[in-house]
């Protein structure tokens, strides 16, 4: 999933001055589930903002509204008419969500999140990246593990030598990628892997090969 | 409104299995607490939203006090300690929003704490009488927000 974070009443003042009605739009999916930007944040950030907005004479008029996805036509257009009621949009899903409602509406929209990366819920109350996207997955070659998002160096063929013990000398908050590619691939019985020396990657399926598309033809009419 | 008039209004989340019994007992004792405190029964503090809390700042709550079982007590685990996390989180809201962040506390009391209780009662008091009422009494309330208490 999507994981993002919330972004401090001041910096959402920031974003908003100048604005009267404002919708306060939370998404209903991934954003959600590692609670930034469901109903329930939604509540409890739209309360923040008009407190803060009668503190600070803004005038701030802060309508709540959460659809399913905000990343899917058919459940933006469920959002069509309080979109149309206010002057702004302040969304609170990734920030894909965001442009799909910006590309939608002729009317400001801003991000009311910080998107963080693509992860999954580690433990209670903890999120952690797992993929950045690359476009070419190459998890098999490496007991599922990827070192592109989970060493810091990205390193294909690593360790860098710099680990200690089993942290990474980066982030010692963090294990070492490598570590534990040498320990499950072990595990797996498929140590032989480490053996061949892999290629320089091809980022151009990648973030740096310029924004990207995929098209169905099988699906389209 | 100067502080020494200002009786601040209170409210008491407390949970049915604890607090809400030691408020009972406190009657049956005899025990005084202000009048300005109004005691919600909940469940169990891990029912509690940060969005109530919230909603009851909103309104012209000048504190809202969180009395939980004592931890390691709590009748559903955790709930308390839910709470806790919920009560610090809603201290972080209000201090961005320019509320001071006193104004919510989380306490943990046994049902049979009766008189430590009212002691509670009366410190969060003092307390929100040095800060003073809150200032969303007075500014820009908008025409559905009062306090009906
Ligand atoms: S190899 Fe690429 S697609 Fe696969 S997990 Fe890593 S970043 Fe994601
Ligand atoms: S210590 Fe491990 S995870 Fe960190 S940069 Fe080196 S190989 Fe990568």
């Amino acid at each position: 999933m999507i994981v993002a974070q919330r972004k401090s009443i001041p910096e959402l003042i920031d974003i908003l001055k100048g604005h009267k009605k404002i919708l306060m739009l939370g998404c209903g999916t991934c954003v959600t589930v590692c609670l930034a930007g469901g109903e329930r944040e939604v509540s409890i950030n739209a309360s923040a903002l008009r407190i803060a907005s009668r503190l600070k004479n803004l005038s701030f008029e802060v309508e709540e509204l959460t659809i399913e996805r905000q990343c899917d036509n058919i459940f933006i257009e469920k959002a069509a008419e309080a979109i149309n009621r206010n002057d702004v949009v302040l969304s609170f899903g990734c920030g894909a969500g965001v442009q799909a409602i910006a590309e939608r509406y002729n009317k400001p929209v801003y991000a009311g999140l910080d998107t963080e990366f693509i992860g999954i819920l580690e433990e209670r109350a903890t999120w952690t990246e797992k993929c950045i996207a690359c476009g070419k997955c190459v998890l098999h070659e490496y007991g599922g593990i990827c070192p592109i998002t989970r060493c810091a160096k990205h390193m294909l063929n690593g360790p860098c030598g710099g680990s200690r013990e089993d942290r990474c000398e980066v982030r010692a908050d963090r294990p070492c990628a490598w570590q534990l590619i040498y320990q499950r691939l072990k595990d797996i019985g498929e140590l032989e892997r480490l053996k061949t020396v892999k290629a320089p990657k091809n980022w151009n399926t990648s973030i740096h090969g310029g924004s990207r598309v995929i098209i169905r033809e099988d699906h389209r009419i | 409104m100067s502080n020494e008039s200002f009786e601040p209004l209170l409210i008491a989340f407390c949970c049915q299995y604890c607090s809400y019994s030691a408020a009972d007992l406190a009657g049956s004792m005899r025990l005084q607490y202000p009048t300005n405190v109004r005691i919600v029964r909940t469940p169990c503090t891990g029912r509690l939203e940060v969005e109530f809390f919230m909603k009851a700042f909103e309104k012209g709550a000048d504190g809202i006090l969180v009395a939980g079982c004592l931890e390691g007590g709590c009748h559903f685990t955790e709930g308390n300690l839910l709470a806790k996390g919920r009560v610090g989180y809603t201290q972080k809201f209000l201090s961005e929003c320019g509320l001071e962040a006193q104004r919510i506390r989380m306490i943990n009391i046994s049902a049979a704490q009766a008189r430590p209780l009212v002691d509670h009662i009366n410190d969060m008091l003092a307390t929100l009488k040095s800060i003073g009422p809150s200032p969303l009494k007075r500014v820009n309330q908008p025409k559905n927000a009062e306090m009906n208490v």
